[in-house]
């Protein structure tokens, strides 16, 4: 088993034919991923890495079957496409696409739920279930299958966790970059709350950084868990008020500081690594605990 | 993006919302000039973005237009928390019987836009916050029907405002909300709305943080951005495509990747060292943005050594690595480096470092500890190629 994404994933690109969505849509067909349509409004009829090229999601979906959909839209353009997708009845939307205005954020968040439709990002890398399916930008190689699921707020320094553990021989059922920007769709907790559920996920990795509050509501979570968890958070030496690349990424009024956050999730019984090079040392400590 | 005081009282003028008139003078005679203008008591406030400006000297009153540009001449040049003051605002004195505070942010936690007023305005509505969260009233906009009058109403109520307060301040809220929307912005507050002598509210002071992710579509409020309360490295960093923020240390860092940077910076920290910096250096890592990088980081006389982490993914790290060479031999300054490089490529990257004698460490702990020990004397690195 996995979460979100899996070797039954029918995938469709929205803005495939964009120098991004083809360099990756070729990268994530290569990796084994079902990718089965694009889409760029005036584009149908073309091929992108053998991936056939619809006008709407909606002609996409009815032709293929579609049931996730990848964002590699422009961010000017990437609510229209996130709202195109989530009435076409796509299940799950992974938007890439960074630099999104909050405010269209708040809109896309509202509208996907309403459609009952599940929103992953803006400004994420993705998610990969290693040997089944890579939605994303996540290097494929650096993947081993196994029993490790890995949250994350950002993106290379996920794939440095994930190289690490496979470097100790430790494989992941599920790598999920939920995005830096102050709203995303999925939160920390949602996506602990499907480890939790996973029969296959023996202990979760959960990488956060400065400001908001998600790592403290997650922490709420992670003291009912039954699998343990290990984190950490990236920012202990970043000054107040300055916003540190990702959107998200601020300590305002005193509140969303490392410190907190890594104190909220001590409180929960998880284990806090120092630096990313520790956090596959813990991983295999909680594993052989078990 | 902050926008000065003046420019959101203009923006809120515009929109109905009761500010008094006001000039902005860059020199002491011009002050002077909007002080006969205006005429009577005037308040002179530092135009700067750095909070606290009060307590810092930044605001002063004057009787006459002699006093104003005496006044100016004391604010204009001051350094506010580092950044310069190169303009004043000249408004009349207010004679104020109650000072409230009234905002709206970008609520992260509820996403949605959130209403925040206090009784207690005029101070910082964070010490409100921190010391006495209950004096604090919150009203969350629904996301499909907007923020309505009747959640102002409600505010205004238990502020304690009665008769036509309530309905001066529900028509302020209203309008407020609306410049928030209209603008992008991610925060938008009047501290202090006062009631005045007349009787009526008034928007004394106001500042606004514009969602940088937004400008494309608000070309006129990137135009109003003042660069002059920007560091220029930050300035010049931003115009190369790197996200750069200074920081007091001697170690400069060199990433890919915000979580990435952080979690370098924060590395270098435990092992004893000061990082000089925050750099994301993104996704495309060329020859151009290496070169950028180095002589942004390298411009601080601080920096004593350099730590360059790459995490290749679908950067590869050859490209990188020819990125770093092409960059070392475009900048004259040389200190020493530490260069960890690691994902897609990695080994024919790392032959290409070490052909040109680079010191390289495989993790990122390797890395962060030689390079602390090489900033503080304690190793002796291999010569810097290039110089």
């Amino acid at each position: 088993m996995s979460i979100l994404v899996s070797g039954d994933t029918r995938l469709l690109v929205q803005g495939i034919t964009g120098r991004e969505g083809q360099f990756h849509t070729a990268q994530m067909v290569e990796y084994g991923t079902r990718v089965v349509a694009g889409v760029t409004p005036g584009g149908a009829g073309r091929e992108v890495a053998g991936v056939p090229v619809y006008n709407t999601v909606r002609e996409a979906v009815e032709s293929t079957g579609a049931n996730t959909s990848i964002v590699y839209v422009p961010a000017p353009f990437a609510p229209d496409a996130v709202y195109e997708a989530a009435a076409s009845g796509i299940g799950l939307i992974v938007v890439i696409t960074e630099r999104i205005p909050a405010l269209d954020e708040l809109n896309m968040y509202e509208y996907v739920r309403r459609k009952g439709s599940r929103m992953i990002g803006p400004n994420c890398p993705g998610l990969t279930t290693p040997g089944e399916a890579k939605v994303g930008i996540i290097p494929g190689n650096i993947h081993k299958r196994g029993p490790v699921g890995i949250v994350s707020r950002s993106g290379t320094l996920t794939y440095e966790a994930v190289a690490a553990l496979t470097a100790r021989g430790i494989g992941q059922s599920t790598v999920v970059g939920i995005g830096g920007d102050p709203i995303v769709g999925t939160s920390f907790l949602e996506v602990l709350e499907m480890f939790e559920r996973d029969p296959e996920t023996e202990a979760v990795v959960l990488i956060g950084e400065i400001g908001g509050e998600a790592e403290e509501e997650a922490a709420g979570y992670i003291g009912e868990m039954s699998k343990p968890v290990v984190g950490f958070i990236a920012g202990r030496t970043a000054p107040p008020g300055r916003r540190m690349g990702h959107a998200g990424a601020i300590i305002s009024g005193g509140r969303g500081t490392a410190e907190e956050k890594v104190r909220a999730l001590e409180a929960a019984g998880a284990s806090v690594a120092r630096s990313p090079s520790e956090i596959a040392e813990l991983a295999e400590r909680a594993l052989s605990r078990r | 993006m902050n926008l000065h005081e003046y420019q959101t009282r203009e923006i809120l003028r515009r929109h109905g919302i009761p500010v008094p008139p006001d000039q902005v003078a860059s020199t002491p005679e011009e002050a002077e000039s909007a002080a006969a203008a205006i005429g009577g008591e005037v308040v002179i406030k530092a135009q700067v973005h750095a909070g606290g400006r009060g307590k810092a000297g930044g605001v002063k009153l004057a009787n006459s237009p002699v006093g104003a540009r005496e006044a100016a001449e004391q604010i204009l040049g001051m350094q506010i928390k580092g950044l310069p003051v190169n303009k004043v605002l000249v408004a009349p004195a207010a004679d104020i019987t109650n000072e409230m505070y009234l905002g709206f942010i970008l609520d992260r936690a509820n996403k949605t836009v959130t209403l925040m007023a206090s009784a207690a305005g005029g101070v910082d509505i964070e010490e409100v916050a921190e010391r006495t969260p209950e004096k604090i009233v919150r009203a969350q906009a629904d996301p499909v029907i907007g923020f309505q009058p009747y959640q102002a109403r409600d505010v205004a109520y238990e502020l304690g405002l009665s008769g036509r307060h309530v309905r001066q301040f529900a028509d302020i809220a209203m309008r407020l909300y609306d410049v928030f929307l209209e603008n992008d912005a991610s925060l938008l507050e009047i501290n202090p709305l006062a009631i005045v002598a007349s009787g009526d509210l008034q928007a004394l002071d106001a500042k606004m943080v514009v969602d940088d992710n937004s400008l494309f579509r608000h070309p006129e409020l990137a135009a109003m951005e003042d660069h002059t309360q920007l560091a220029p490295s930050e300035v010049e960093a931003a115009r190369a495509g790197i996200t750069f923020i200074k920081l007091d240390g001697d170690i400069g860092c060199m990433v890919n990747g915000a979580g990435l940077a952080m979690a370098t910076m924060d590395t270098v920290k435990l092992y004893g060292g000061e990082p000089a910096n925050f750099l994301d250096i993104g996704g495309g890592a060329s020859a151009e943005q290496v070169t950028a990088a180095l002589n942004i980081i390298l411009a601080d006389p601080k920096v004593r050594a350099v730590l360059i982490n790459i995490f290749g993914g679908i950067t590869r790290c050859d490209v990188v690595a020819r990125g770093i060479l092409e960059g070392l031999s475009a900048v004259e300054r040389r200190v020493p480096m530490v260069v960890r490089l690691v994902g897609t490529n990695e080994e024919e990257g790392r032959r290409i470092l070490e052909g040109a004698q680079l010191p390289t460490a495989s993790s990122l702990s390797e890395a962060a500890e030689r390079v602390v020990r090489i900033a503080r004397g304690e190793e002796t690195p291999a010569p810097t190629p290039g110089a």
